[in-house]
């Protein structure tokens, strides 16, 4: 079965419905009798909310209701699924987050009442006939001075300080700064993003009150912690009357990780209405609406001996959370980031600082790598600019620092163990790839061209697949983090598996079919992949973090043992051997030793038509469900080099040329696996170039749109060159270690370390992202004139 | 209200729609012909991009009431029958998609590409590409695959 299991690039099953317009995305549903909802928001960044007059808008043609917080008063407000306790044991600061403001609203989107009406287009008119008299309220919008601001987004947290944490070995860093022969130091902003999955949020509450059962339609990225959340948490509903069903789902990137307002709100309306409603997201309320992402401001200083052999890293950063505590927001810039600060590298010691604090701005949350694209950016420059000051070539520094293959697992002192890497292989190949060492030829051609060329380097490391459930729980989760599969044989020996993994675009009906055709040597046209309903899967807690195939394929494959193993006794008893001699191979069961053997699909059929069974030593049907709880995190990793030219008289950056090297452990698909490199690299490369988000000073989203808001197109990348090196994970099944985010961490410290490097005759040291053509500009031509002087 | 007449893949349909009613409105919400999206509300993304008398069009732009009496042709009426259209195809074969959801309007758009230009150079798919988003790709597969695509229907 090599020709479509594991290792190879196997066409996707899920596209013939997508190019064909086939797809069933949440806002392709209608029920019968549906009712549109359309959300007000807040036009203010911060006020008191003294009335609200919805008479008006309840006359409005179509209009069927109009509900407000006092709609909401018997509920809770939305969760937050991460408990961070900061220094001295003092637990994070955790404001309540309403489902519709209450008395106050907190940054331009919040919302703050629903109209519900016979078409969307109606209720889009009469919600803006519902009048509210605002009273405004200073806004705390620049996270830099929100400690010391003076106005407070929360009564509770009168300096907007959420939380003061640490982490690393303070003693042990003073100690070797005061020893240290150089110090570099770097401040540097890693910019607010907005996710733009380009589908935008849906949600669709259904209730039937002849079973007393709730159907949430949603897209989201994993339903059965949106049952657990909004059942448990916010409505107080039993988990069994709500079925969470997440369809396709157009692009997530974390952004449709959490629990959403509108979930809670269209599941009570449609109660309350007696009928289905629907909210669908225009872009321009997803701007002020889905949750944001990166956002810190960051001081990192990095101390070296002579040779430049890193002796202890410290850094500073204050961590924008927004308004409110978005699902997962606590864990991004403390257990997510810190813990990633070693990267490749062996220095012994670190330390890091971090504030969250609140603003009246959109909450800020995981996106596509959550806290180690901070990580990797903030330690992939200060390194950069180390050798920089030391006269090293960055990739020697970075050579002479890497922890060595004889050296795992490895310990960091920022509470991780690496199970296993080879940097050096990543670095060659990339090195190579991307042949660096003509590089000065090219830069002196881009110079007669009147052209200014530049390389970076980048060397990244990741967790995915966080893990264990005991050690998360230790770090403040307030959920498991293991996955499940439930591999069900049909009597004809088609295959379906439940999985609680979420796909969004990652190619799941795919990779997951290849799991299993390959152990259980089925054709892949036999097996289909069932996710995304509650009522369908076992409980499982879906798609983020690359997480699906560390998590959920091993739960697949563990689950595909047991079958095999189940199946081995049942084939043995049919050929009357013991199952000790049976062998499984190549979808038959074989008795060593003979020629005696049973096709996979007779033990099927003889499982679940039991005329000639053994009852009292099996029991009939041939269905297995694996809960897998990893032992711990994957660590990918990998060496990126980005190669820029700049036009000098516009500022204009070309990337000429980019190229991925990485390990991954094991791959399942290595088509799928290079679409997602190529996918995060965009999302990274946007963020270097690109994509920024910006509130004036009273708090308004200026860059709301995407008129405003740069998104990538493509003319902006160039073709990537991608590769990949092998270093199996060592703990589980399937030796795989995930990739989905790489590419978007790894690529922002690369592409700045190139541009930089185009500009280091202009003494520039660092340029915060987005490196836009203005920022470039006015170095460029400030520079100039100065060389002029 | 005004009632409107439209060819949308060979068959003749008709419907009451309001004055604002946008062309993709109409075929998502009256026809139920889903394969058109609707990514954004400023005319950027190109998830809606259908072909109106053969030209491309994002349907987000245009009302319904312009459309009245054109030949529409959404993602669904691309294939004929089982048989895929050859850029239809080349997506596949390339993975030009992921999640899939800008993968109707990109598609709708390289036809039209590859008809006004029939051996279209890696720049001018690039440049062509300027009214359409993607969020997963990267790009770089979906201009293999119109690359290909656009061979394929020269045949
Ligand atoms: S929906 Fe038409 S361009 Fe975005
Ligand atoms: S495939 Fe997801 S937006 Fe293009």
């Amino acid at each position: 079965m090599t020709d479509q299991g594991i290792g190879a690039s196997v066409r996707r099953k899920e596209d013939l419905r997508f190019i064909k317009g086939r797809g069933k995305y949440t806002d392709d549903i209608v029920l019968q009798d549906m009712s549109y909802a359309a959300i007000v928001r807040s036009p203010h960044a911060h006020a008191k909310i003294n009335r609200i007059d919805t008479s008006a808008a309840r006359a409005a043609p179509g209009v069927v209701g109009v509900l407000t917080a006092d709609d909401f008063a018997a509920f809770g407000g939305l969760p937050c699924g991460w408990q961070v306790t900061g220094k001295n044991e003092q637990p994070m600061i955790e404001p309540k987050h309403p489902i519709l403001a209450e008395g106050k609203v907190r940054h331009v989107g919040d919302p703050v009442a629903v109209v519900i009406a016979e078409s969307r287009a109606q209720a889009r008119d009469a919600a803006e006939l519902v009048e509210i008299d605002y009273e405004p309220l200073p806004a705390v919008v620049d996270m830099r001075s929100a400690l010391e601001d003076g106005a407070s987004v929360h009564d509770e947290a009168g300096d907007n300080l959420c939380y003061d944490w640490e982490l690393g070995d303070r003693e042990a860093v003073e100690a070797a700064f005061r020893k240290a022969d150089h110090v570099t130091t770097l401040e540097l902003i890693n910019n607010r993003l907005v996710p733009n999955a380009m589908e935008p949020r849906c949600a669709i509450g259904d209730f039937d009150d002849a079973s007393g059962e709730h159907t949430l339609y949603t897209s989201s990225q994993n339903p059965h912690v949106i049952r657990l959340l909004m059942g448990a948490f916010v409505l107080q509903i039993p988990e069994h009357k709500l079925r969470v069903y997440s369809p396709d789902v157009g692009g997530g990137f974390g952004s449709k990780i959490y629990h959403y307002a509108e979930e809670a709100i269209v599941t009570v309306a449609a109660k309350v209405l007696g009928r289905p409603v629907k909210w669908t997201s225009d872009r321009t309320e997803a701007f002020i609406s889905d949750a944001h992402g990166r956002d810190h401001v960051t001081k990192v200083e990095l101390a070296m001996d002579k040779e430049g052999r890193f002796l202890a890293l410290r850094e500073q950063t204050l961590a924008n959370m927004g308004a409110y505590l978005s699902t997962f927001a606590p864990s991004i810039p403390t257990y997510l980031h810190a813990t990633l600060l070693a990267g490749q590298y062996t220095t012994p010691a670190i330390l890091a600082e971090v504030k969250a604090v609140f603003t009246n701005t959109v909450p800020v949350d995981a996106y596509r790598g959550a806290g180690r694209p901070e990580a990797t950016y903030l330690l992939e420059r200060v390194i950069d600019l180390a050798a920089d000051e030391m006269g090293m070539d960055p990739v020697e520094i970075r050579r002479k620092n890497f922890i060595q293959p004889d050296q795992f697992p490895y310990a960091t002192p920022v509470a991780l163990t690496y199970d296993t890497g080879d940097y050096e292989a990543t670095l060659t190949a990339a090195l190579k790839a991307a042949d660096w060492d003509g590089f000065e030829a090219r830069r002196e051609e881009a110079k007669r061209k009147g052209k200014l060329r530049g390389i970076g380097i980048a060397c990244y490391i990741e967790a995915c697949g966080i893990a264990p459930s005991n050690i998360a729980g230790a770090l403040g989760a307030r959920a498991g983090l293991y996955e499940c599969a439930t591999v069900r044989v049909n009597p004809t020996g088609s295959i379906q598996v439940m999985t609680g993994s979420h796909s969004h675009g990652q190619g799941h009906e795919t990779t997951f079919a290849q799991v299993v055709a390959d152990r259980l040597g089925i054709g892949l046209d036999q097996i289909d992949i069932v996710h995304g309903d509650t009522n369908k899967i076992p409980f499982g807690m879906g798609t983020y973090g690359s997480r699906s195939i560390a998590v959920g394929g091993a739960a697949l494959s563990n689950a595909c043992d047991k079958i095999v193993n189940k199946a081995t006794k049942i084939a043995a008893h049919l050929m009357e051997a013991s199952a000790d001699d049976v062998v499984f191979e190549n979808g038959s069961f074989k008795v060593t030793g003979t020629d005696k053997q049973v096709a996979f699909g007779d033990v099927a059929l003889t499982a679940y038509v039991p005329h000639n069974y053994p009852l009292d030593e099996l029991e009939p049907g041939l269905e297995e469900t694996a809960f897998y709880d990893p032992k711990n995190f994957t660590f990918p990793a990998g060496t990126y080099v980005c190669e820029v030219e700049i036009e000098p008289q516009t500022g204009a950056v070309e990337i000429v040329s980019f190229h991925a090297s990485d390990d991954f452990g094991n791959v399942i698909n290595p088509m799928i696996v290079e679409g997602q490199v190529h996918g995060g690299l965009a999302q990274g490369i946007g963020q270097a170039l690109l994509e920024n988000t910006v509130y004036d000073n009273e708090g308004q989203l200026v860059s709301g749109t995407y008129m405003d808001y740069c998104m990538p197109r493509a003319y902006n990348f160039p073709n990537f060159t991608v590769d990949h090196q092998v270093t199996a994970c060592t703990h589980n099944p399937l030796g795989v270690k995930g990739c989905g985010e790489a590419g978007a961490i790894g690529s922002p410290p690369a592409v700045i370390n190139a541009i930089v490097d185009a500009l280091k005759d202009y003494g520039v040291s660092h340029i915060d992202m987005p490196a836009t053509p203005a920022k470039i500009w006015r170095i460029v031509n400030g520079g100039m004139a100065a060389a002029a002087e | 209200m005004p009632s409107v007449s439209m060819t949308v893949n060979g068959k003749a349909v008709s419907g009451d729609v309001e004055g604002r009613t946008l062309l993709v409105e109409f075929l998502r919400e009256k026809l139920r012909l889903t394969g058109t999206h609707v990514g954004c509300d400023t005319s950027q993304c190109g998830a809606c991009v259908v072909h109106v008398d053969g030209e491309s069009v994002k349907a987000c732009t245009m009302l319904a009431a312009q459309a009245d009496g054109a030949e529409v042709m959404t993602i669904e009426g691309l294939a004929q029958g089982d048989k895929l259209h050859p850029m239809q195809e080349a997506f596949r074969e390339n993975h030009g998609l992921q999640c899939g959801f800008c993968t109707p309007g990109m598609i709708m758009s390289a036809v039209d590409l590859a008809r006004n230009n029939p051996d279209p150079s890696e720049k001018e798919i690039r440049d062509w590409l300027e009214g359409n988003i993607c969020r997963c790709t990267g790009y770089h597969n979906i201009v293999k695959s119109i690359k290909a695509g656009a061979e394929a229907m020269r045949g």
